[in-house]
């Protein structure tokens, strides 16, 4: 039953317990990185593997978004070639990416954390600065 | 109450609560919504906290002061435009038909590189949501009393065996990443912050840096093609077909050259634009190339950040060693996208939080922080008065004021400027973020605000409060979330 929760049954009916934010980790310089330490909040709710497996994902992903390799030159050499008018038409490295990931958080919220009373906020919405990890009330302990 | 006041504004500034997907969006709004279709819901550009502009529904947006930006356009359309009626034809006839195919080519370049700086998002970051500043807030030790503004809060990272220091932005709420500056002008943060640019009306950031850096390499090629297009035409009449001997014996130097200017005024008006304009923009464009093959940015050039000055061993710690390199990932590097959405609907209980976000940020603790490029300031002064001479608002080695303190050189402009600045904080942050546009309800709710002195006694005070405030907000966050 408790996987029958829609993520947004869960919203409109269970009450936020807390909010975790996992912050940016900045030891690799400006690359966008999320720090993947297992915050205390989430022991009694979630496997630490589980929970890394997601952060380790999620920041590769967006290693892959800011990669500097060759696509990413020839997108740009085409672009400044062409007055960066190519940027009005065409779909950017970087945003199919964050398609990509806007996908795969939908995905983990659906099997493993709604089910856990969680919420991943996918973190573009939070301007690419944090995680936003929403606890909610245990309405089932099942599961 | 300051959440009281917030409780009687809410009804009058929300006509339409939920956002309904009527006018066509890209996209559905997160989350269930009821269907309300009354009136037209609201993006998030409405909401915009900074002091930007936005036109075509939020598809393009300025920073409020545009600055010199309709004298640069003009200047280049009205140049160029004297280039193609005056010197063309006489070109075309006596040289190639080339010239005005290389001259309509770079000028629609520069022009679409300057509208596309203007009016691109630099790399604005969203300001913090209450829940994620209470969480920041808890996690910094209060440490200072009641009557006090704390000190200005850091926390330190190790980028490739350098220590950066991240500051706090007390407008924003949120520790700026590395490289992430504080722009006065705009209230916003931006990523990768270059400097305040009047001559194109917009902040140079991350996002906007390559068309920047662009549009100014095209332009010291497009005045310098005129320039010497221009010579060359003046030149050729000059010889009047008779050779160069004859024009030299019959007066001294440039005399018949003088004489011919005098018979074409607009011509002359050409030539002394372009003359003064190449050389100051091939030099800014020279002192970009340089920031680009080192990976640095303006405001860290000017700051000498990474110089040494401080007598210890740092180096930049984002250059990666190799010029080819650092131009690739400055240039060529993957685009980022925008982070402030502004085409998004909004929530109805996100508007009411960022509403409940202005009206408890500190008012006179953001003027420390505050990095804000001088060079744009007083450049746009100097510019004002003196077109294109002194292109001195993209800064060349101007001597570098104590980066830790208030920017303002000089007294007249710390006067206007300060003023204004202040008047704009209180401005920004007092009132209801839907009134960006505006101005007369926000100046009378800045005139409210600076008379109220409930508002000022709790607000000054942040470190200490912060326990009490942060709590309030937190739970203000909460119940706002309750309705999610």
């Amino acid at each position: 039953m408790a996987e029958t929760h829609s993520l947004q049954d869960m919203r409109q009916q269970a009450a936020v317990a807390a909010k975790v934010f996992l912050q940016r980790d900045y030891s690799n310089g400006t690359v966008c990185q999320f720090q993947s330490k297992f915050p205390s909040e989430l022991e009694t709710r979630i496997d630490k593997q589980q929970f890394e497996e997601t952060m380790q994902t999620l920041n590769n992903l967006y290693a892959e978004a800011e990669k500097l390799g060759s696509q990413s030159y020839i997108e740009g050499c085409l672009a400044c070639l062409t007055a960066y008018t190519v940027f009005l038409c065409m779909e950017t490295h970087y945003e199919k990416v964050l398609k990509k990931i806007a996908k795969y958080i939908q995905e983990q919220n659906d099997k493993i954390y709604a089910p856990r009373g969680l919420l991943l906020t996918d973190p573009i919405e939070r301007g690419l600065r944090v995680i936003e990890v929403t606890i909610f009330e245990d309405r089932s302990l099942t599961r | 109450m300051k959440n009281c006041e917030y409780q009687q504004i809410d009804p009058r500034t929300l006509p339409t609560p939920t956002p309904t997907p009527t006018p066509t969006p890209h996209h559905e709004p997160d989350g269930d919504r009821p269907e309300e279709p009354k009136g037209k819901p609201r993006r998030k550009w409405h909401v915009f906290p900074g002091k930007n502009r936005f036109y075509c529904d939020g598809r393009i947006m300025v920073a409020r002061q545009s600055g010199v930006l309709p004298l640069t356009l003009g200047l280049i359309l009205i140049t160029s435009g004297l280039f193609f009626i005056f010197d063309c034809p006489f070109l075309v006839k006596h040289l190639t038909s080339c010239i005005p195919v290389i001259g309509g080519f770079l000028f629609v370049f520069v022009v679409i590189t300057l509208l596309q700086t203007s009016f691109t998002d630099p790399g604005i970051l969203p300001r913090a949501t209450p829940d994620e500043a209470a969480d920041i807030e808890k996690q910094i030790d209060n440490t200072g009393n009641t009557s006090y503004r704390p000190p200005p809060r850091t926390k330190e990272v190790v980028i490739n065996q350098q220590v950066v220091k991240l500051k706090y932005c007390f407008t924003c709420k949120m520790f700026r990443p590395p490289r992430t500056s504080h722009c006065s002008l705009c209230d916003n943060c931006v990523e990768r912050f270059d400097h305040h640019c009047p001559w194109v009306g917009n902040c140079v950031g991350k996002r906007n840096y390559r068309f920047f850096y662009t549009f100014i390499v095209s332009l010291s090629f497009h005045t310098a093609f005129i320039f010497g297009c221009v010579t060359t035409h003046l030149a050729l009449r000059a010889q009047g077909g008779k050779g160069l001997v004859f024009a030299l014996q019959e007066s001294p130097g440039r005399y018949p050259l003088i004489m011919k200017c005098f018979n074409k005024p607009l011509t002359a008006v050409e030539l002394v634009i372009c003359f003064f304009s190449v050389w100051s923009i091939l030099g800014l464009s020279g002192f970009h190339t340089y920031l680009v093959a080192s990976n640095l940015t303006t405001n860290e050039d000017i700051k000498g950040s990474w110089s040494g000055k401080s007598g210890e061993d740092v180096t930049n710690p984002y250059s990666q060693r190799n010029i080819f390199v650092n131009c690739c990932s400055v240039l060529c590097g993957p685009m980022p996208p925008s982070l402030i959405d502004r085409r998004g609907f909004l929530p109805a209980d996100e508007s009411v939080q960022t509403a409940g976000a202005d009206i408890e940020l500190p008012d006179l603790a953001n003027k420390s922080e505050i990095n804000v490029c001088t060079q744009g300031t007083k450049g746009l002064l100097e510019s004002a008065t003196l077109p294109p001479l002194l292109s001195t608002s993209c800064p060349q080695g101007k001597p570098p004021t104590d980066p830790t303190v208030n920017f303002d050189p000089s007294p007249e402009i710390s006067t206007s400027c300060s003023g204004a600045r202040h008047v704009h904080h209180s401005r920004g942050r007092a009132s209801t973020p839907r009134h960006t546009k505006t101005r007369s309800k926000k100046n009378k709710r800045a005139a409210l605000q600076m008379a109220n002195p409930s508002f000022d006694v709790p607000v000054s005070p942040s470190s200490p409060d912060a326990g009490p405030s942060s709590k309030a907000r937190g739970h203000k966050g909460d119940s706002f979330s309750h309705l999610q």
